[in-house]
């Protein structure tokens, strides 16, 4: 497959500080790839690098093929970017935020015209195309930013948390428009601290923490592999359920005043607990990306 | 550390962004340099007029309105190329995060430094025009020599806007913007042959007039509208060109350090 990202051992030191250390993935086209982490965990460091905002230290960086240091133009003029703070124009209107943004592209002023006007239907802002950046909601101004992201047609399009802060409805609603866009086979790369979007967009993503990646692959088998398809969750275990899991090998986090068991079907062992040790309250459920996540990177504050 | 690279005619594509600005608001930006010269040449030229005879400058003797005239003009290439790139530059770099979203793009951080500093001396040269126009109509300014004004203050604005941009790379908030003003700004409003010529200053003090910027920019505007001056032009001149430069690549690489991590 067609390699649109690629990078080998990539590193980011600050003052001594190393925000990413050593990571190497790549990104084939159309694929909508994503990349956890917790708060510090490298993830926007990476990004940033990726649209050239921040020279790597070491290691090799290449989209479509070319060196981002050598051809950071050819690059950016390909690549569109939705990033994490809102860096609309307060200055202009909503109209001229994609008109005067075509023209950073070069793009001749005829076409940005057309374009503006297909992207302001497409993200339904056509109504507001004349007011004040500063008027438009939350759910607004991030469809505002997507829109121009995509003012230049980009081939690779990077999307910093696009949905952080919104409600649900506003978040459903840029999900809808991001998988129009997968469809459509555009290649994503996508942070986000949100499982369930990551979950259901993502063809295959990254967990990463204190700079490394941790574990690549699809949601789905990201799930089987470190959570196992059902957990059992048991509040106020008492210590004989515990010395019997300790005893049985079966994964586990105890959390004090509740017990995650992973992983219990490979074992055979979900009739015995639920016979046995499920005295007061204890949830069956399916295990979710949101789960492989906290195991993986553990429940500590990070902030 | 320069790239060429960095550095394309792309950078045209933000000066016209704050040009789209402008023209929202222009009838404001138009107001204050209409005034502005009308409200100095009142309060010198009737209230002064009575203090002080002619003024020798340049080997002439000028009435003390025709003398200010001119430095009027190069006094307002200051203050609008220097509020622009620090004020106005700082508030979109850091509260509107303008140049963050430009720098997704395929434009340079160069680039957009340079735009700043082009665009303040733009801004510059419109307010000279104004003010040009109404000294003009009051007699104040040679034509058509003093139409040669309009190009020079496009040049001072460059040298104005750079060590603005320069300082923007290095105040940590915008209120610190005072201390430029106070100790770089306002004694060169006053000591800079501006308001009397610098012949007039104590010996030990001249040598500290002639290194003001806006002292060589005061000498090429009277040098065009009222054809004298006390340094060669061409002095003048080189000193502007080197100050722009210095302190263009000083803003380039501070701000390379403040913005790209």
């Amino acid at each position: 497959m067609d390699k649109i990202i690629d990078i080998q051992n990539l590193v980011k030191q600050f003052d001594g500080f190393t925000a990413v250390n050593d990571i190497s993935f790549s990104v084939h086209r159309g694929e909508f790839f994503g990349l956890l982490g917790p708060n510090g965990a490298g993830k926007t460091t990476t990004i940033r690098m990726l649209y050239g905002f921040s020279p790597p230290t070491r290691g090799t960086l290449q989209i479509f093929g070319m060196d981002i240091k050598a051809d950071f133009r050819k690059i950016k003029s390909r690549i569109g970017v939705c990033q994490q703070e809102n860096t609309l124009d307060p200055d202009l209107s909503v109209k001229q935020n994609l008109h005067v943004f075509a023209g950073y592209f070069s793009i001749p002023k005829k076409e940005a015209a057309e374009r503006t006007e297909e992207l302001l239907d497409f993200f339904a802002l056509s109504h507001k195309k004349d007011a004040k950046v500063i008027e438009l909601s939350g759910g607004m101004a991030r469809r505002l930013i997507l829109a121009r992201s995509l003012i230049n047609r980009p081939e690779l399009l990077i999307l910093d948390e696009p949905t952080t802060g919104l409600d649900p409805q506003s978040r459903h609603q840029v999900w809808e428009k991001l998988e129009d866009l997968k469809k459509s086979g555009l290649t994503v790369v996508i942070t986000t601290h949100n499982m369930e979007e990551a979950s259901h967009l993502c063809d295959r993503l990254v967990i990463v923490d204190h700079g490394k990646i941790l574990v690549d692959g699809s949601p789905e088998a990201l799930i089987e592999r470190h959570a196992g398809s059902n957990i059992i969750e048991i509040e106020g275990p008492d210590q004989t359920l515990i010395e019997y899991v300790k005893e049985h090998d079966i994964g586990h986090d105890d959390l004090g005043r509740r017990l995650i068991l992973y992983e219990t079907e490979t074992k055979d062992l979900n009739n015995t607990i639920r016979e046995r040790f499920c005295n007061e309250k204890c949830i069956y459920r399916n295990s979710t990306l949101e789960d492989v996540f906290l195991r993986l990177t553990g429940r500590g504050l990070r902030e | 550390m320069i790239d060429p690279k960095a550095f394309s005619w792309r950078f045209l594509r933000v000066w016209e962004r704050n040009l789209v600005v402008y023209k929202k608001i222009w009838k404001v930006n138009f107001l204050t340099p209409l005034l502005e010269p009308l409200f100095y040449i009142l309060a010198f030229g009737l209230g002064f007029s009575g203090l002080i005879d002619n003024v020798h400058y340049g080997g002439v003797d000028f009435s003390y309105t025709a003398f200010i005239a001119p430095a009027l003009i190069a006094t307002a290439v200051m203050w609008n190329a220097f509020f622009e790139t620090t004020y106005a530059s700082f508030v979109r770099m850091y509260y509107q995060k303008t140049f963050d979203g430009m720098l997704a793009t395929p434009l340079s951080l160069e680039e957009i430094i340079i735009a700043e500093i082009v665009w303040s001396a733009t801004k510059a040269t419109g307010a000279a025009t104004i003010m040009l126009m109404v000294l003009g109509l009051l007699g104040f300014i040679q034509f058509p020599l003093g139409l040669l004004l309009i190009p020079l203050a496009f040049f001072g604005g460059l040298a104005f806007g750079a060590i603005g941009m320069f300082f923007t790379g290095i105040t940590p908030t915008i209120d610190m913007f005072n201390l430029p003003i106070f100790l770089f700004i306002t004694p060169m409003f006053l000591f800079s042959g501006t308001f009397f010529p610098v012949s007039n200053l104590p010996v030990w003090a001249q040598p500290a007039a002639l290194a003001f910027p806006l002292y060589h920019l005061a000498e090429l505007a009277r040098r065009f509208s009222i054809g004298t001056n006390e340094t060669a032009p061409i002095i003048s001149i080189v000193y502007l060109i080197v100050f722009f430069l210095f302190f263009t690549s000083l803003a380039l690489s501070r701000m390379k350090k403040r913005l790209i991590q």
